[in-house]
């Protein structure tokens, strides 16, 4: 096993505390709700209740007549004013039309249908009320299985069918697999709608100077140049004149990186009125009106010899899609293909995603975004498998791993895996459980009546996304390091970082690099204004591929600092120390102030060498990078009651190198957090009519402190090789491996009843039922 | 009709005249001017928003800001005390108990009143005080450990 070698006098590697903190806990960041301007407007969005209606009326003078409102749009206002973006492809699909406001028709509950434009927040509100909406209402259909049905109600009338895409892989000789196979397991696996629900909702300023033909607006988003980009192509305002700042942003999870109906609205409108304008999305407008993730029934069919060799997987995804194509929808089911045959080496898959258009919202990237439902498939087959053998799960897993000298390991799905070392985090976890005794103790606890479960998930995950042809939104990352005259240095990452800690972890890398004192050292991010142009901070790839392009600035300033301290000392042989320039046999130095004063005031420059000390880089990664890792989680199931407890929950993830270690344990608890959400808690429930039944804290159950066990983290770090820094990333990889773990465990808990696979949230409503029936899903 | 209302809040007396309808965090955030205090849900489920009120926890979207006239108002502004951060807020910073820190500050005035209730709170108890405040980024795992770290060094 490689380790990170930690040098006494390096940050890189150490729990440092945040350098972004002391603004967040004194209340001072500025969020989007926090900007406030001269002459600013607030916008409140007149939304549809109903999921299926054709618009036959807007009466928007009695809104219009409240003292304080300025202006009512609506669909009519906004008819030739663009689509909100979808920029993923794939061959045949269809994409309806999607502007900022409803139409003739709603195809969703929250659909936007007018905007209300006051000089307060609460006359907009009140305004909004007062808007007159004569709806006749269509039949609706909220459930992917049976939008596909004959005789469905149609979501979009041209497309009877709700089919937006069928998209077929395969790899490997797939019918030699299943008729070489001893066993085939088959199952159906429900990844559930979830809620992705960052604290902070939504919001947009927008503030459009007619004068300058300019635009400024300050969006909670992922990536702020990508917005700007479209934003521009769609407004027809020139890219420099387009400003997107992106303040603090109060968590996204992947639905902060889309283009929304509001950003474009709230343009629209401040272009309208010539005023900056505020939108602040509500708890249940997020709810309702902010994209979802997962949303698969995926079937599967693992194909396997009797002693356990693995050797085929067929999967049909039906991938609920909501009723539009938002940034990446129709992508996100094809990133659960590319993961499918998890961290196994069997060679031969096939594929087949069915993307149906329901009347709900769209779903999109959420955390992992289509690895995680990968995972949580290839996992529950794993354990099927190892129930119609009667093997244990762990040696079915350690059989079938990808072994060490493999790599890099061409997978049936066209990836090739960077390094691993796949076994020893699932036998590091089974040491700190006690895998052995704890199976003796289930045997006892079955014989008193107990229910106990010990269950395993080996997880592979793809990060750093990615290498640009696979990346929709291009793939690669930019820094620009300032070395200031005085010595400071100022990065400016293209990565837009939101909670994940880049302000500090790329202060430690620059300042192991350049020999400074970290103090000396800021990053800002999030203004495309100041920022060169980036791609932005979403799978896992803010210090794999951001922290990368850092690197090689930083190299490019070291030699031009070695220049010019060469110049300084007269003398070609000299070497970087610290932070200083040294002509060692002479002992004599300069300092990196000197040097950056130097810089910018040369009284003799050196050979071939221009002023100033400023490098930017943009740096395409070759590859992806694949973190793995394991988690067990022990459980208990109240047989009265069906409530499950977690005794144990160890999670040991490889994520390659680690800069910050207390930074990587938070992501991995946040990571397990919204895992654990799904696993027994989340999911956003469409009655039949397509009202969102769970749309509000009280109805959607997300995980709170007294719900959540206490994690047992721990690392294997198996560097990678695709970047100089060696890391792989780790932002999903906690929600990745935690959902199949738990479910393993519940349906181990409950086995000797019969019971194979249990579909998620495991609530205790459902496993009382299950454990009722004497264990009858 | 606005209603006259008058207040200590952080510290510093203030008046203003506010709609008997106007919420407490519309007010501090609108009318003070302050940004510490976060609507996360305007349905008392979420926490973001919590202030103390006399002394005691509140999550300030469901009370109207004339319930405050005569009282007193901290919100997380007022704690550092002469550019000295409060215990709280130094160990959330010192056990990395914020990511994106929205939920933050009515975390940390949560966190005051969990102690101030109960100095020397278990684990189980930690967590069942937090309860009513939701963070979606940490797991709350690094939030209890602060919690904890805060405690000791009250009792130390």
């Amino acid at each position: 096993m490689a380790t990170t070698t930690v040098k006494p006098d390096t940050l890189v590697g150490k729990k440092i505390r945040r350098r972004e903190d002391p603004r967040l806990i004194t209340g001072t960041a500025t969020y989007v709700d926090d900007i406030k301007m001269p002459g600013m407007h607030h916008a409140c969005i007149v939304r549809s209740p109903h999921a299926a209606a054709r618009i036959k009326g807007i009466n928007v003078k009695p809104a219009l007549g409240r003292p304080g409102v300025v202006a009512v749009f609506t669909g009519a206002d906004v008819k030739d004013a663009g689509s909100v973006p979808c920029v993923a492809n794939l061959p045949g699909l269809r994409v309806p039309p999607h502007p900022m406001l409803a139409q003739d028709r709603v195809y969703f509950v929250g659909h936007p249908v007018a905007v209300v434009v006051a000089t307060d927040r609460y006359i907009a509100a009140d305004a909004a009320d007062a808007v007159e909406v004569d709806y006749e209402e269509t039949q609706a259909v909220a459930d992917p299985e049976k939008a596909l049905a004959s005789g469905a109600p149609a979501v979009h009338p041209q497309w009877p069918d709700n089919t937006a895409f069928t998209f077929h892989q395969e790899g490997g000789d797939m019918n030699k697999a299943f008729a070489e196979a001893d066993v085939i397991v088959k199952e159906r696996i429900v990844s559930q709608r979830l809620v992705p629900n960052p604290m902070e909702t939504r919001g947009v300023v927008a503030d459009w100077r007619a004068a300058e033909k300019s635009l400024t607006l300050y969006s909670s988003s992922q990536a702020p140049h990508l917005l700007r980009s479209l934003l521009a192509s769609i407004f027809g305002i020139p890219e420099n004149r387009l400003r997107v700042v992106a303040p603090e942003v109060g968590g996204g999870f992947g639905c902060k990186i889309d283009v929304y109906a509001e950003d474009m609205l709230m343009t629209f409108v401040s272009q309208r009125i010539n005023k900056p304008v505020k939108w602040v999305e509500s708890r249940r407008e997020n709810f309702t009106c902010t994209i979802h993730g997962r949303g698969h029934v995926d079937y599967y069919e693992l194909a396997a010899k009797r002693d356990g060799t693995m050797l085929g997987l067929k999967l049909k995804i039906i991938q609920d899609l909501g009723a539009y194509m938002q940034l990446l929808t129709p992508a996100i089911p094809t990133l659960s293909v590319l993961m499918m045959p998890g961290l196994y080496r069997f060679k031969n898959i096939s594929a087949d995603v069915i993307g149906a258009f329901t009347n709900c919202v769209p779903t999109d990237a959420y955390r992992g975004a289509g690895r995680p439902e990968a995972t949580h498939g290839i996992e529950r087959m794993v354990d099927v498998l190892a129930a119609e053998l009667k093997m244990d799960p762990a040696e079915l897993r350690m059989k079938n791993f990808v072994r060490n000298d493999e790599f890099p390991f061409a997978t049936a799905t066209g990836l090739s895996y960077d390094s691993g070392n796949y076994a020893l985090p699932l036998q590091t976890a089974m040491d700190t459980v006690g895998y052995g005794k704890l199976r003796s103790e289930q045997q006892e606890a079955r014989k008193q009546g107990k229910l106990m479960g010990i269950g395993m998930s080996a997880y592979g995950e793809i990060c750093a996304f990615g290498p640009t042809p696979a990346t929709p939104t291009g793939g690669w990352e930019s820094a620009t390091v300032k070395i200031e005259p005085s010595g400071k240095v100022t990065i400016m990452t293209g990565a837009s970082p939101h909670g994940q800690g880049e302000e500090t972890t790329f202060a430690q890398i620059a300042a192991d690099e350049l020999g400074v004192d970290i103090d000396d050292v800021v990053v800002l991010h999030g203004d495309t204004s100041l920022v060169q142009y980036g791609i932005g901070t979403f799978g896992s790839r803010g210090t794999a591929i951001g922290g990368t392009a850092l690197y090689y600035a930083l190299q490019e300033l070291k030699g031009k600092i070695k220049k010019f301290g060469a110049t300084l000392l007269d003398s070609e042989d000299v070497s970087l120390a610290g932070g200083s320039v040294v002509h060692e046999a002479s002992g004599k130095s300069v300092s990196f102030t000197e040097v950056a004063a130097a810089a910018y005031r040369p009284m003799k420059l050196p050979p071939n060498t221009q002023p100033g000390l400023v490098a930017t880089h943009f740096w395409e990664p070759p590859n992806f990078t694949f973190p793995f890792g394991a988690h067990i989680v022990v459980t208990d199931v109240d047989p009265e009651t069906g409530q499950v407890s977690i005794r144990r929950y160890v999670a040991v993830d490889d994520c390659g190198n680690i800069i910050n270690p207390l930074l990587v344990a938070g992501q991995v608890h946040g990571g397990v957090a919204q895992g654990l959400g799904q696993a027994l808690w989340e999911q956003a429930v469409y009655d039949d009519n397509g009202q969102l039944v769970s749309g509000e804290f009280t109805d959607y159950a997300m995980p709170r402190a007294h719900m959540m066990p206490w994690i047992e983290s721990e690392h294997t770090v198996t560097p990678s090789p695709v970047n100089p820094l060696g890391v792989k990333g780790v932002g999903e990889a906690g929600t990745i491996g935690c959902s199949p773990a738990v479910v393993n465990s519940v349906v181990d808990a409950l086995a000797h009843l019969g019971v194979r696979h249990l579909d998620m949230p495991l609530t205790p409503e459902k496993l009382w039922k299950v454990i009722q029936a004497g264990g009858r899903a | 009709m606005k209603r006259k209302i008058s207040l200590t809040l952080n510290g510093k007396r203030t008046a203003d005249e506010v709609e008997p309808r106007l919420l407490l965090i519309h007010y501090l955030r609108e009318t003070a001017g302050l940004t510490g205090p976060h609507i996360g849900c305007e349905t008392s489920t979420c926490g973001a928003c919590t202030v103390m009120l006399d002394g005691k926890a509140v999550k300030s979207c469901t009370v109207f800001a004339v319930q405050t006239d005569g009282r007193e108002v901290l919100t997380i502004e007022g704690l550092a005390a002469n550019g000295r951060l409060d215990p709280m807020q130094e160990a959330f910073w010192n056990e990395h108990a914020l990511q994106c820190g929205f939920c933050t500050p009515g975390m940390i005035m949560t966190a005051k009143q969990l102690l101030a209730d109960n100095p020397n709170p278990t684990e189980a108890e930690i967590r069942k005080g937090l309860e009513g405040n939701l963070c979606r980024c940490t797991g709350y795992q690094h939030i209890v450990n602060a919690v904890k770290a805060a405690a000791a060094k009250a009792g130390a």
